[in-house]
């Protein structure tokens, strides 16, 4: 390749075929388009930094299966994550490939949903979080339609993969619940800390009807949360836990195209972004 | 230097196909990604690129991607045509199409080949416990699994997650063995 030495290395898409998303993109009107950015980039964020996050329990997780287990799930949401930036790289095709658009953002342009905007924390507070994330992760996925066939082709193949996440999450809700007092106490603080925050997966964004419109999304993401809802209801009712999520805040504050469950992210945020910019900070042509 | 003194090999979809049941997976080299159910379309055209191939990857993360497309595009060089690997999820991956050849040879690698689950679009046929019975494992598949080295049905699963994204680690009760099988997804 020509160019200065010292740019970034363009790395060639692994999940997606360019001239494909391209031709998919080509009938979409410019809001639409812009909406299904958003949409796309709201997906690979919350999906990069679950995964980061979770992948610091490698090594130090409390029994040597769930090493095992968390290494596997965060390998699996950062590969997920590697695709929807692949996609997002081709819809909005300003230059920028997948690599650039997850490592080359200020922690203030990044639009994952509060609730993974937390410290790893304890085991506790991560079954919490995994737990709560899931749920609302399958239920957006559930609301994805055929209007936009590479979108919705990626969509199908992760349901099948989210399935063991799922999993993974409520029977270790299930086995804190009732795995005695300490174990409990530790769930139900954890719990309670991330409330304010739990629904935020579900924060409206500014293009929601061109994304209904165009069949990209087949029910708006009020519905899905309160698909949500009933889904955290069934499960959490028979374990005596109570959670009382707040509503996705609806407000959207113009001239930002995400509800505010999208757009602030604190000092815990700023300290992983530094950890997993740290590789392309360092060496701007390395592929890994 | 070899297509110098060998002609190119007659190019027809089948012949594509009988030169990719010689690539192998990398992380199970027994297995061909042809057996692995892991081709999907194939397209011989008179144009450019005058091979296509599909490639359906088994999990949206695999880290394996790039290795395997290089390898199919490497192995089809010797038609002396352009080659187009195209990865696509289309047609979602799923573990029912390995095939029995590949799921035999799984076996005989100390894999256990996966339960079977619903084609398509359709997802793992994979229940929770019903709650408040958190003993034994968390996770209850729908067919035994059978034991890769001595054929019981005696087996347990251990956890779900296994040293690569598409495999899984169950226990033997009767030889008392781990052993690994491949998630079905």
């Amino acid at each position: 390749m020509t160019g200065p030495a010292t740019g970034p290395a363009t790395v060639r898409p692994t999940t997606i075929d360019p001239e494909a998303v391209a031709r998919a993109v080509a009938p979409l009107g410019a809001a639409t388009r812009r909406a299904l950015g958003d949409l796309v980039l709201s997906m690979a964020d919350d999906e990069f930094v679950s995964g980061f996050t979770d992948s610091e329990w490698t090594g130090i997780a409390p029994v040597l299966e769930e090493d095992v287990a968390m290494s596997s799930i965060s390998q699996d949401e950062l590969g997920h994550a590697r695709g929807l930036y692949e996609l997002l790289a081709a819809i909005l095709d300003d230059g920028r490939d997948a690599d650039a658009i997850a490592y080359d953002r200020s922690p203030a342009q990044y639009r994952h949903a509060a609730l993974l905007d937390h410290a790893r924390g304890t085991w506790a507070d991560t079954i919490a979080r995994r737990f709560l994330y899931e749920l609302a992760d399958e239920a957006r996925l559930g609301s994805i339609g055929d209007g936009f066939a590479p979108l919705s082709d990626l969509v199908g193949k992760l349901r099948r993969e989210e399935r063991y996440h799922r999993m993974h999450a409520v029977a270790w809700l299930r086995r804190l619940a009732e795995g005695g007092t300490e174990a409990r106490r530790r769930l139900e603080a954890a719990l309670a800390a991330l409330e304010p925050d739990a629904a935020s997966v579900f924060t409206p964004l500014a293009g929601e009807a061109e994304l209904l419109e165009a069949g990209i999304l087949t029910r708006p993401l009020a519905a899905a949360e309160a698909a949500w809802r009933a889904d955290l209801t069934t499960i959490l009712v028979p374990l005596g836990l109570d959670l009382q999520p707040q509503q996705a805040e609806a407000r959207v504050t113009a001239p930002a195209r995400f509800g505010v469950g999208r757009m602030s992210h604190g000092k815990a945020f700023d300290w992983l972004h530094s950890q997993f910019t740290m590789v392309r900070a360092t060496d701007p042509q390395a592929i890994w | 230097m070899t297509a110098a003194i060998e002609p190119a090999p007659a190019l027809t979809r089948e012949s594509v196909l009988a030169a990719l049941e010689e690539v192998p997976d990398p992380e199970i080299p027994n297995v061909s990604v042809v057996e692995l159910g892991m081709i999907g379309e194939i397209e011989v055209e008179s144009g450019d690129p005058g091979i296509r191939v599909e490639l359906l990857p088994t999990f949206v993360g695999c880290p394996a991607i790039e290795v395997i497309r290089d390898a199919i595009a490497h192995r089809l060089e010797a038609f002396g045509r352009p080659v187009s690997v195209d990865v696509s999820f289309a047609t979602p991956w799923s573990s029912d199409r390995i095939s029995p050849a590949g799921r035999e040879k799984l076996r005989r690698s100390g894999f256990a080949p996966p339960a079977w689950v619903a084609s398509g679009r359709a997802l793992p046929m994979l229940d929770l416990p019903p709650a408040g019975s958190s003993a034994g494992s968390a996770l209850d598949l729908d067919a035994p699994v059978p034991c890769p080295f001595c054929g019981s049905e005696r087996t347990s699963l251990q956890s779900a997650f296994g040293p690569t994204l598409c495999r899984m680690v169950w226990h033997c009760a009767e030889c008392r063995q781990p052993f690994e099988a491949f998630k079905p997804v």
